[in-house]
């Protein structure tokens, strides 16, 4: 008796255990795949704060460049409206764009246009374009490098291989070295197209994180590379082009050409939360503060713009 | 209430019955988690391939042009009007640090298995041993720094060229693959039996030799597979590696120009590229390629433990 007592407790704590843990795994599964609407985060909300009308839950995939900004903006969005959870995930451009136009996701990041992404050029009418904020890029040194100002056809001819040696271009006699992004990287489209325009850069190494290409630089004598401005500091040189500086108002008035806007794409029609979070973005909460806190340029403050072939039109 | 539920159907066989029903139990608990361990192993497999292949199904790349080829540039088109995607070069680096940061992490390794379990087994087991594993559990971003801040600088200045290469990526990875090689190591000199080592002083060997020509000899199997999966867990690294190689797709023509391997290549690749284009279907491929490579370096270990066992009997 004791001993059929004690292997039935012991199967029935297995039964018990092992549903209790089958169950689990199903909620979790069903957590996260659910993305559009979670009747759980509705009830939480609803009851929290009778004011705020908005619920559900966004996902948003993409560009790591833009994440920081993405994910302190959903910081003050969520305190705002306590029914509406964001989660924030890196994972590439590339990867934003598929999974917005596969609708897995609410919101896909990018670093470019969804139209230089995708193949087949019926994917990007599927996705409606919210352009966030423009982002400067230029071309940095290692600060021993003695060339402060450079021609921007000197530039593409030392990312195409033309130009090997600083003395070249004004310099002392050191041998250049590039360290290039990677290709397909949003910054390295953005770059090529503002300064290389239809050729091509030499192979040169490449390294995709921004932080790991300043320290490169640092730390290389006689490097070159690309960075956004948000990533400028003391420890490398930013060149000015043509006489340019690599300055926000330069950016705003397209004197400084290389220069793109940060994407977040939405479905053609969004859910309520998911367009109050776009509509927050562009807000004056967001354009007037964070945007420049991480180091991009509002867009209302934009004298002109750019479409997907590159073509600038004055506003 | 169990007896009642039981005993007419059971009769005499009740109580082992019971004991089976447990039994029963942790066996469909066990058998339930091997097959979702299995599953998910065929369906990565089911998926690598999948999306490797679409490379030569799909997008119709000639698999020879993506491993004999020395152009890499998916996002062009060659001369056939074929996206250039010669593999080559990130097979060579890759091949390169791997067979390189080997041949350095060997000699330590087993130099220090040997000082462990031959002369200080004491301080060899208590702190040596230890401290070694103690750095399998860095993250590889901080071999990476290390590497990209000290390694390179070193490179940098001693040949005069930008320090980023196969040379500086094999030291990084040799140190990463270390304690793997030198635990399995001292495992291996561990379990040479004592009887070896008392028979071979017997007939007036010295330690040297003792080790030497006993003891290595008769663990040489399990040394074996100690450095194929410290060669593997090389292989497949990436993140340090991407951070100190250059990433240059291009022949490495020396130890001291950049270069890049597979891991490099599509680390940096895949999450720009969207699901389904050219670029991340070749991306895919070299992913394939990686898990071929792993598959041939179990397969090794396989085959050396057998050969091993068959040495033993006889």
């Amino acid at each position: 008796m004791q001993i059929a007592k004690n292997s039935m407790s012991r199967r029935r704590f297995l039964t018990v255990a092992g549903g209790t843990a089958a169950l689990a795994g199903l909620g979790m599964v069903g957590c996260s795949s659910n993305g559009g609407s979670s009747e759980g985060e509705a009830e939480g909300g609803s009851e929290g704060e009778p004011a705020a009308e908005l619920s559900g839950s966004i996902t948003a995939v993409g560009s790591t460049a833009l994440q920081p900004l993405v994910e302190a903006a959903a910081e003050q969005f969520m305190e705002e409206n306590s029914g509406v959870q964001i989660t924030i995930q890196g994972g590439g451009s590339g990867q934003g764009i598929t999974q917005i136009v596969q609708g897995a996701v609410q919101i896909g990041n990018s670093d470019v246009f969804a139209e230089e992404k995708v193949d087949d050029p019926a994917d990007a009418e599927k996705i409606k374009d919210n352009r966030v904020c423009v982002v400067g890029m230029g071309p940095i040194v290692n600060p021993e490098v003695s060339v402060d100002d450079i021609a921007i056809a000197d530039l593409a001819k030392i990312f195409t291989g033309e130009i090997t040696n600083w003395n070249q271009v004004g310099g002392s006699d050191q041998e250049i070295v590039v360290i290039n992004r990677q290709a397909g990287s949003g910054t390295r489209a953005v770059f090529e197209a503002a300064v290389l325009g239809d050729q091509e850069s030499a192979t040169f190494q490449e390294q995709d994180s921004s932080g790991t290409v300043a320290k490169m630089v640092s730390e290389t004598p006689g490097a070159i590379s690309y960075l956004a401005f948000s990533y400028f500091d003391d420890s490398t040189k930013a060149l000015s082009v043509d006489g340019v500086a690599p300055e926000t108002a330069n950016v705003e008035d397209n004197s400084w050409t290389i220069w793109a806007y940060e994407h977040m794409y939405t479905a053609l029609e969004s859910d309520a939360a998911t367009q109050a979070f776009i509509d927050y973005m562009m807000s004056e909460e967001v354009q007037g503060s964070l945007v420049e806190e991480n180091g991009y340029i509002p867009v209302s403050g934009m004298k002109v713009e750019k479409d997907a072939e590159g073509n600038v039109t004055q506003l | 209430m169990s007896t009642a539920l039981d005993a007419p159907a059971n009769g005499g066989r009740r109580k082992l019955s019971k004991k089976g029903r447990v039994d029963l139990a942790g066996k469909t608990v066990s058998a339930a988690c091997i097959a979702v361990v299995v599953l998910l192993v065929i369906t990565l497999i089911f998926m690598v391939a999948q999306h490797g292949l679409a490379t030569f199904f799909v997008d119709g790349i000639n698999p020879l042009a993506l491993l004999t080829g020395t152009e890499w540039n998916p996002h062009v088109d060659d001369a056939n009007g074929m996206p250039t995607v010669g593999a080559l070069p990130m097979i060579v680096g890759s091949f390169s640090v791997t067979l390189l940061s080997t041949a350095i992490a060997i000699p330590f390794a087993i130099g220090s298995a040997i000082f462990v379990v031959e002369v200080a087994p004491k301080f060899g087991r208590t702190v040596f041993q230890p401290v070694v594993e103690l750095l399998v559990g860095i993250p590889s971003v901080v071999y990476g720094l290390l590497g990209l801040t000290i390694i390179v600088g070193w490179m940098r200045d001693l040949t005069g060229t930008t320090g980023y290469g196969i040379l500086s990526s094999s030291i990084v990875l040799a140190l990463m693959i270390l304690p793997t090689i030198t635990s399995l190591s001292i495992d291996a000199l561990t379990s040479v039996p004592r009887s070896y080592r008392e028979g071979a002083y017997g007939v007036g060997a010295s330690r040297w030799q003792t080790v030497w020509h006993v003891v290595l000899r008769a663990a040489m199997p399990s040394l074996c597979t100690a450095v194929v999966l410290g060669m593997t867990r090389a292989f497949g690294e990436a993140l340090a590696v991407q951070m100190v190689v250059g990433n240059a797709a291009q022949m490495p023509d020396g130890l001291f120009t950049p270069a890049a391997t597979l891991t490099s290549v599509l680390t940096m690749g895949i999450g720009n590229e969207m699901t389904g284009t050219v670029y991340s279907n070749v991306l895919w491929s070299l992913a394939l390629l990686l898990l071929i490579m792993s598959l041939v370096f179990i397969a090794i270990i396989h085959f050396i433990e057998h050969k091993g066992g068959l040495k033993k009997n006889g």
